[in-house]
């Protein structure tokens, strides 16, 4: 006929998983922006890390300092990042009106979500791995200088170690959880901003209002539920009994809200209009 | 011929003075809904957290006694209170005479000695001291006062010898003026003198006994003509903070110091003639003293040893609640505010409504001043409105739950309303320049949160960041400006947490505000810059 492929079925051309895990790694890969962004992730995690390695002091009466958790300081930064590139995937498209070709290509709204969720995830999760091993290599470094070393009666900061790879496996895991959040945040709210702003408040709104909570009892359920502080016990290696909450329990709360957020965005997406 | 003048619009003119921009910008904000229940939601976010930490903290003791070993539990009882107001710790050993008007005491201190319990644990049992190690707190004291009465937290002045920072006068509880520097012992003892003249007291130290300097001259307003003079010893607590992921513990406990006088020579009007020891007993639950059992003086030929525990010094923050406490919505706010103020600027750029506005004023820096001016008001004014009711509110759940709240002046006060809202206007303002300067929106409100908020989050939380590193991280980032909500003063001669996770901040209140008004500024600089250069 006039040059178009041949239409054979009524629905081939609609794009499979395949192809809408395709077009997202396309949009996410060729946006201006998303490289140097999850580069500046790993580098300033990496760079925060080394900084709060490199200033760990212990007075001479002794410390409960907990190497790996002071080694991996830079997720609480890097996450900030990691939220920025999931939210951008989503609400950069409202901004453009991209969303409204997209869904016309996969109509199946879940299955954009999903295909986002993937793509976001897997960039999330190279950026991290790099991140999060730069920082604990740099924190071995730079810790074992100030004598914190297991010489010292310090857990030993190396991955062989089982506690400090969970930490290290955890964080990485922890940095692809937050990004899964902010994309649901994020097909939930649309503007970029305002979803930005949830998932910062999110993550850290919980550790200051518990800080001034008096009561213990108050304390402890807020760290239990918030996000961040809750997420963030994947990282201790020390003194795991004081935690309200197992180092894995505390990654599976982060996981509920981010399977919560990307709950909502999904219902959102789905019967919202574009 | 015919001249065809120019078309002209009948119209006069529209003018673009700053006048007319600032009306323009005000007409954009308020007519945009999402904005103005953003700012009405900032302001219930710092309320109602206000709200929840006000009702989340409870106080409550019980005075069990073996008539009554189940009492009804109470309001925690607020701690005595200092000639200035301040909440102090008034907790020794005194060995007095009454001094009746005009007179002067004057010792030679030979030694100062301590005890402390390594352990951190509490000494229980009849000889508590037994196992306690030997040891001087670096603000222990002994040495000689001239104190109003007997009751805690009545004016004095003290000349003293501390375990570590040399001689020292002391009065009214915040005052400290230093003498000679460097550790007593019986081959280079300390002299010390304090005269009475009125209600005007001087302190002199010698090295000698012969040669001597004044230290200090303190006015105790209202003493009476009757005071309490004599030997005094205190040994404040010590405590090793250890901190770990998911809560900080501090292990001290109370500690004992014995001071060692001699060459005790009383001038003026003494009329007792004869010495009586008691321990004063002033303190909170948090300031550690031993019990009067172990403090105690004795007197031999002239040579007297006095033991005592506790301080003489204004409580800190770990006592009981403060103001600023109901004010952690502030974070909360700050959030929403700096979304608002991001979206100010990147909303005109994504509707191509900013070439309208450019095309009105082409002059785009008075554009972007005229944006600043409306946005910080406009926080200014809601951020007034919410800390203002936010204070009042949470200030009373607090006291309702029988929490006891550190008194505060009308100005430290006003500093803390003001300064709030202050901080949430500038941080709008510096939101709106990173805004114009990034453009992407999710950039700048991530850059300006974690810029403000993340370098709190980390100096406050117990194990994240070494304390030295969260010093600095409240110093030099935007997050210095938390210091305007700081209702108390940190003393450099009280042994205390002085840590931003115990709410207090290396900068004074207005220099740290100055920090954050330095970041809009810069970024503000940096944005009208940027706007003239750029195309839109």
């Amino acid at each position: 006929m006039n040059g178009l492929p041949a239409v054979t079925g009524s629905a081939s051309w609609w794009a499979g998983p395949r192809d809408a895990v395709h077009a997202e790694w396309t949009k996410l890969r060729t946006l201006p922006g998303t490289g140097a962004l999850l580069l500046a992730a790993a580098a300033l995690t990496a760079a925060v890390s080394a900084l709060a390695a490199g200033t760990a002091t212990c007075p001479a009466a002794g410390c409960q300092l907990d190497p790996a958790k002071v080694s991996l300081t830079g997720v609480d930064l890097g996450q900030a990042i990691v939220a920025i590139v999931a939210v951008t995937a989503v609400s950069g498209e409202y901004s453009t009106g991209m969303i409204r070709l997209t869904l016309t290509a996969t109509p199946r709204r879940w299955r954009v979500l999903a295909a986002k969720a993937a793509v976001s995830g897997a960039a999330t999760l190279a950026a991290g791995a790099a991140a999060v091993l730069a920082s604990v290599l740099a924190g071995g470094l730079l810790l074992a200088r100030h004598g914190i070393t297991p010489a010292h009666g310090f857990e030993a900061l190396s991955l062989g170690h089982g506690p400090v790879l969970r930490a290290a496996a955890g964080s990485v895991l922890y940095l692809v959880l937050i990004a899964l959040l902010g994309l649901g945040v994020a097909a939930a709210v649309r503007d970029s901003a305002v979803a930005i702003g949830v998932v910062l408040g999110l993550l850290y709104l919980f550790p200051i209002i518990a800080n001034v909570v008096g009561d213990q009892a108050w304390q402890r359920h807020l760290d239990q539920i918030g996000p961040m502080t809750a997420g963030q016990y994947i990282q201790a290696t020390t003194n795991l009994r004081s935690l309200p909450l197992t180092p894995w329990q505390g990654l599976a709360v982060l996981a509920a809200w981010a399977a919560g957020a990307l709950l909502a965005g999904g219902l959102l997406l789905r019967f919202r209009d574009a | 011929m015919t001249v065809i003048a120019p078309y002209r619009s009948e119209l006069i003119a529209g003018s673009d003075g700053f006048t007319q921009l600032v009306r323009a910008e005000w007409t954009k904000f308020r007519t945009v809904r999402g904005w103005v229940i953003g700012t009405i939601v900032a302001g219930l976010l710092i309320v109602g957290i206000g709200a929840l930490t006000g009702s989340g903290s409870q106080c409550s003791v019980a005075d069990v006694t073996p008539q009554n070993p189940n009492p009804p539990l109470q309001a925690c009882p607020p701690p005595p209170s200092g000639p200035g107001g301040e909440w102090v710790t008034d907790s020794f050993y005194l060995v007095r005479q009454p001094l009746a008007g005009r007179g002067s005491i004057t010792v030679r201190l030979t030694s100062l000695t301590g005890l402390y319990s390594a352990s951190g644990a509490l000494p229980e049992g009849p000889n508590p001291t037994a196992g306690m190690t030997r040891g001087v707190q670096p603000w222990s004291k002994g040495g000689i006062i001239i104190k109003a009465s007997t009751a805690p937290g009545s004016a004095y002045a003290a000349m003293m010898v501390t375990g570590g920072h040399g001689v020292r006068m002391q009065w009214d509880f915040t005052h400290d003026t230093p003498g000679l520097a460097g550790d007593v012992s019986a081959a280079s003892p300390r002299w010390l003198r304090l005269t009475r003249s009125g209600d005007v007291i001087s302190g002199y130290d010698s090295a000698d006994g012969a040669h001597w300097t004044l230290v200090g001259t303190a006015t105790l307003t209202g003493l009476p003509r009757v005071a309490q003079a004599g030997l005094f010893a205190a040994a404040p607590g010590y405590s090793v903070t250890t901190t770990s992921l998911g809560g900080g513990s501090m292990t001290g406990g109370p500690t004992l110091a014995t001071a060692t006088l001699d060459r005790v020579s009383l001038r003026g009007a003494w009329p007792a003639g004869r010495w009586t020891g008691a321990a004063i007993q002033g303190s909170s639950f948090t300031a550690p003293t031993l019990p009067p059992s172990v403090q105690g003086f004795t007197q031999t030929a002239g040579r007297f040893t006095v033991s005592g525990s506790g301080d003489i010094a204004p409580l800190d923050r770990s006592s009981g609640q403060t103001v600023e406490k109901t004010l952690a919505g502030t974070f909360a706010g700050l959030i929403v505010v700096v979304v608002i103020g991001v979206m100010f600027i990147t909303a005109e750029h994504r509707r191509g409504m900013i070439r309208t506005t450019f095309a009105a004023s082409p002059r785009r820096g008075r554009v972007l001043a005229a944006k600043a001016v409306v946005l910080g008001a406009v926080t200014f004014a809601a951020g007034l409105v919410a800390v203002a009711v936010t204070i009042p509110v949470g200030v009373h759940l607090l006291r309702a739950n029988g929490n006891p709240v550190f008194p505060v002046t009308a100005l430290t006060m006003t500093r803390i309303v003001a300064g709030t809202a202050a901080l949430l206007a500038v941080a709008s303002v510096l939101a709106l320049a990173v805004g114009t300067l990034l453009r992407r929106s999710a950039v700048a409100v991530a850059a300006v949160i974690a810029g403000l908020v993340l370098p709190y989050v980390l100096a406050i939380i117990p194990g994240v960041l070494p304390a030295g590193a969260g010093q600095w991280l409240v110093r030099v980032t935007p997050a210095a400006a938390f210091a305007v909500q700081q209702s108390l003063p940190a003393y450099p001669q009280v042994a205390a947490d002085y840590t931003p996770a115990n709410g207090y901040f290396p900068l004074a209140p207005w220099s740290g505000f100055a920090v954050l008004c330095g970041w809009a500024a810069l970024a503000l600089a940096f944005a009208a810059f940027a706007l003239r250069r750029r195309d839109v």
